[in-house]
């Protein structure tokens, strides 16, 4: 009965999600303008230290401009964010975009190989777990991928450091290749850094490619298709394995988001210089404008993977696409 | 029907879905294991003594609640007696036994200026142990409170506290409270603030879920017939009925509580030295590992692990137990 609005609804439903992702990237940027620049009180004080003279504090604080009113400092913030320019770095004197994109482009270059490895890994642990469901291939699965998934980057980083890179020297410490390295050199220096994160997604995607195999196996046209007696390996191909991956599909996707933020402490673990070394360094020095932007940039990022997941589910699965229909 | 299965998205923000009503179909079916089974169901025929009683009974048999509960118990002992347990001062410096490999002497070796590890591990317990509670329970307390109205009052409290709940969860919870913690300094007050803060909009979402559920039963149609307050129909008639999924989400948060406070002691924004901290110890001492001192690291490591999993293997016996 809906068939004839359909185009329409799905553009209608994501123009409205699209509206709620910019209102909800105004009140990101409002948070992180709060906690930034107005929470830290006094930069200029922050900067020079405690003997520096009160006049010279003013001066530095007229200097950056966060002497002018709230509204003003924000305002100027966003436009400038607006037109592309993402401030200027406090320890560096340069345009914080210099620094920033470079890091984001090597933090995604170890993304994209933690995504390689976890990605079909998991959905055949998953699928191996709903296949056997119950029994202890099921359990082992689910309980040791799920434990793993709980324990933070560098405590499963410090483990994986000290069994291949210590004792089995199979692999190096660090995560940066000697420069001008070949790129399977530079991608072997990804490979255990890429590990604990592989290790914290594993469990989501696993748990949710399992739950889409089973509704899957439990469903009508797989008992029809088992019972007009099609062979086991061709039932789980052709019907059970086409309909399950699909919400593991968007998990995978809103799970970028999530990588972006678990690069944050494996590059400090690692000393790969991404874009979450390139936050604590501006914390440390107490950087505002890059540690700001740098925020500000991973929250776009999982925005949009959110924004992208919830489309992409939309669009391949047509029930929630009518069920939302009001 | 698809109602709480949003609770489990939110620990990695898997959930970008917002809250549009109660059919608001979860972005990912199935994915909610913290299903918000064990509320008023059942409970026509059986006192709810007696559940509770089987319930617990049903816990106590759990394998995996046992062992979780006898680590947690470790770590507690070690939290409040650690320095009687400690076999050395967990703060004296030895600079000649500096970098020692674990032995009979020092079981888990000792770091660069001669610290037994293993007394720093026993010590190191207190401070975590103090925090992750502290800010889960408050959490626990203020998201209760946020998903009850949200999901009792509905109408534009759900809306602009949605949308907030939204904004602070596109970011991962480490960095949201790591950017608190930069900007006004890490103190045990601030993590307690940052974090119990940031879990409460995670919890609320939680129980907002819970409570769309109880809203159209018999009992608050009474209620709101025998013209009860709104404060007394929230914490009177629908929270003793969702407590179920609170407990399980307060396990959980409890579990991540201390993944962030570790986390951010790791990047050195936590408990500061030279008080003994797993996270801290493990950053400053983490450059010596290419060096092949593995044991200054690994054992702060293996005591996160072994604490977190711990607390995991307990809600989910917990959560078991519920749903039964």
């Amino acid at each position: 009965m809906q068939h004839r609005k359909e185009g329409t609804e799905l553009s209608q439903y994501a123009s409205k999600r699209l509206g709620l992702a910019l209102v909800t990237l105004v009140l990101l940027s409002l948070i992180i303008f709060y906690a930034g620049q107005v929470l830290p009180g006094n930069p200029g004080r922050a900067i020079l230290g405690n003997l520096a003279s009160q006049q010279a504090v003013a001066a530095l604080n007229h200097k950056l401009g966060v002497d002018r009113p709230l509204l003003t400092q924000y305002w100027s913030w966003v436009s400038g964010i607006v037109r592309g320019n993402l401030g200027t770095s406090y320890q560096y004197q340069a345009p914080v975009s210099s620094f920033l994109f470079p890091a984001l482009g090597r933090s995604l270059k170890l993304a994209a190989v933690a995504f390689v490895i976890v990605v079909p890994l998991s959905i055949l642990g998953g699928v191996i777990a709903a296949l056997n469901r119950g029994r202890v291939v099921d359990r082992l699965i689910s309980t040791t991928s799920l434990s793993l998934s709980t324990v933070p980057e560098f405590v499963s980083g410090i483990v994986l450091i000290v069994v291949f890179a210590i004792v089995l020297k199979w692999l190096p410490v660090t995560a940066s290749a000697p420069d001008g390295s070949p790129l399977f050199t530079q991608l072997r220096y990804l490979i255990l850094p890429a590990i604990p994160l592989v290790l914290i997604l594993f469990g989501y995607i696993a748990r949710m490619a399992r739950t889409g195999t089973i509704e899957a196996l439990d469903s009508d046209y797989v008992r029809t298709a088992t019972l007009k007696g099609l062979p086991r390996r061709v039932v789980i191909r052709r019907h059970v394995l086409r309909n399950s991956l699909l919400p593991t599909i968007t998990v995978i996707a809103t799970q970028t988001g999530y990588l972006i933020g678990g690069l944050f402490v494996v590059e400090n673990l690692f000393v790969y210089p991404g874009i979450g070394r390139l936050i604590l360094t501006a914390a440390n020095d107490k950087d505002f404008p890059m540690l700001e932007a740098g925020v500000l940039v991973i929250g776009v990022v999982y925005l949009a993977a959110t924004l992208v997941a919830d489309l992409l589910y939309t669009v391949l699965n047509p029930r929630i696409r009518l069920g939302k229909a009001e | 029907m698809n109602a709480g299965e949003e609770s489990l998205g939110s620990v990695s923000g898997a959930s970008g879905i917002s809250p549009e009503g109660p059919d608001a179909p979860g972005l990912a079916p199935g994915l909610g294991t913290l299903a918000t089974a064990g509320g008023a169901g059942g409970a026509l025929d059986v006192s709810v003594g007696r559940i509770r009683r089987e319930q617990l009974r049903l816990l106590l048999h759990s394998k995996a609640f046992i062992v979780g509960a006898l680590i947690v118990l470790w770590w507690v002992v070690c939290a409040v007696f650690g320095p009687l347990l400690a076999p050395y001062g967990a703060t004296s410096p030895n600079i000649l036994s500096g970098n020692l490999a674990p032995s009979s002497a020092h079981w888990f070796g000792t770091n660069a200026i001669g610290e037994d590890v293993l007394s720093r591990v026993i010590v190191g317990a207190r401070d975590i142990l103090e925090i992750a509670p502290l800010a889960t329970l408050l959490g626990t307390a203020l998201g209760t409170t946020i998903g009850l109205a949200q999901g009792y009052l509905r109408g534009a409290v759900d809306m602009v506290v949605g949308r907030i709940v939204d904004a602070a969860l596109a970011l991962p919870t480490v960095i949201v409270a790591f950017l608190f913690v930069v900007a006004v300094g890490a103190k045990t007050i601030t993590l307690v603030v940052v974090i119990g803060f940031v879990f409460s909009l995670i919890i609320a979402r939680t129980v907002r879920t819970a409570v769309l559920q109880e809203r159209e039963l018999d009992y608050l149609a009474a209620a709101r017939l025998r013209n009860e307050s709104v404060l007394h129909v929230m914490f009177v008639e629908i929270l003793p009925n969702v407590l179920g999924p609170i407990l399980v989400e307060f396990t959980v948060r409890l579990g991540y509580a201390i993944f962030t406070i570790a986390t951010l002691s790791f990047l050195g924004f936590g408990v500061q030295l030279p008080t003994p901290d797993w996270g801290a110890d493990i950053a400053n001492n983490s450059g010596l590992l290419a060096a092949g001192y593995w044991w200054e690291t690994l054992f702060p490591a293996l005591a996160i692990a072994s604490l977190i999993i711990a607390i995991n293997l307990i809600g989910d016996s917990i959560e078991a137990v519920l749903i039964q």
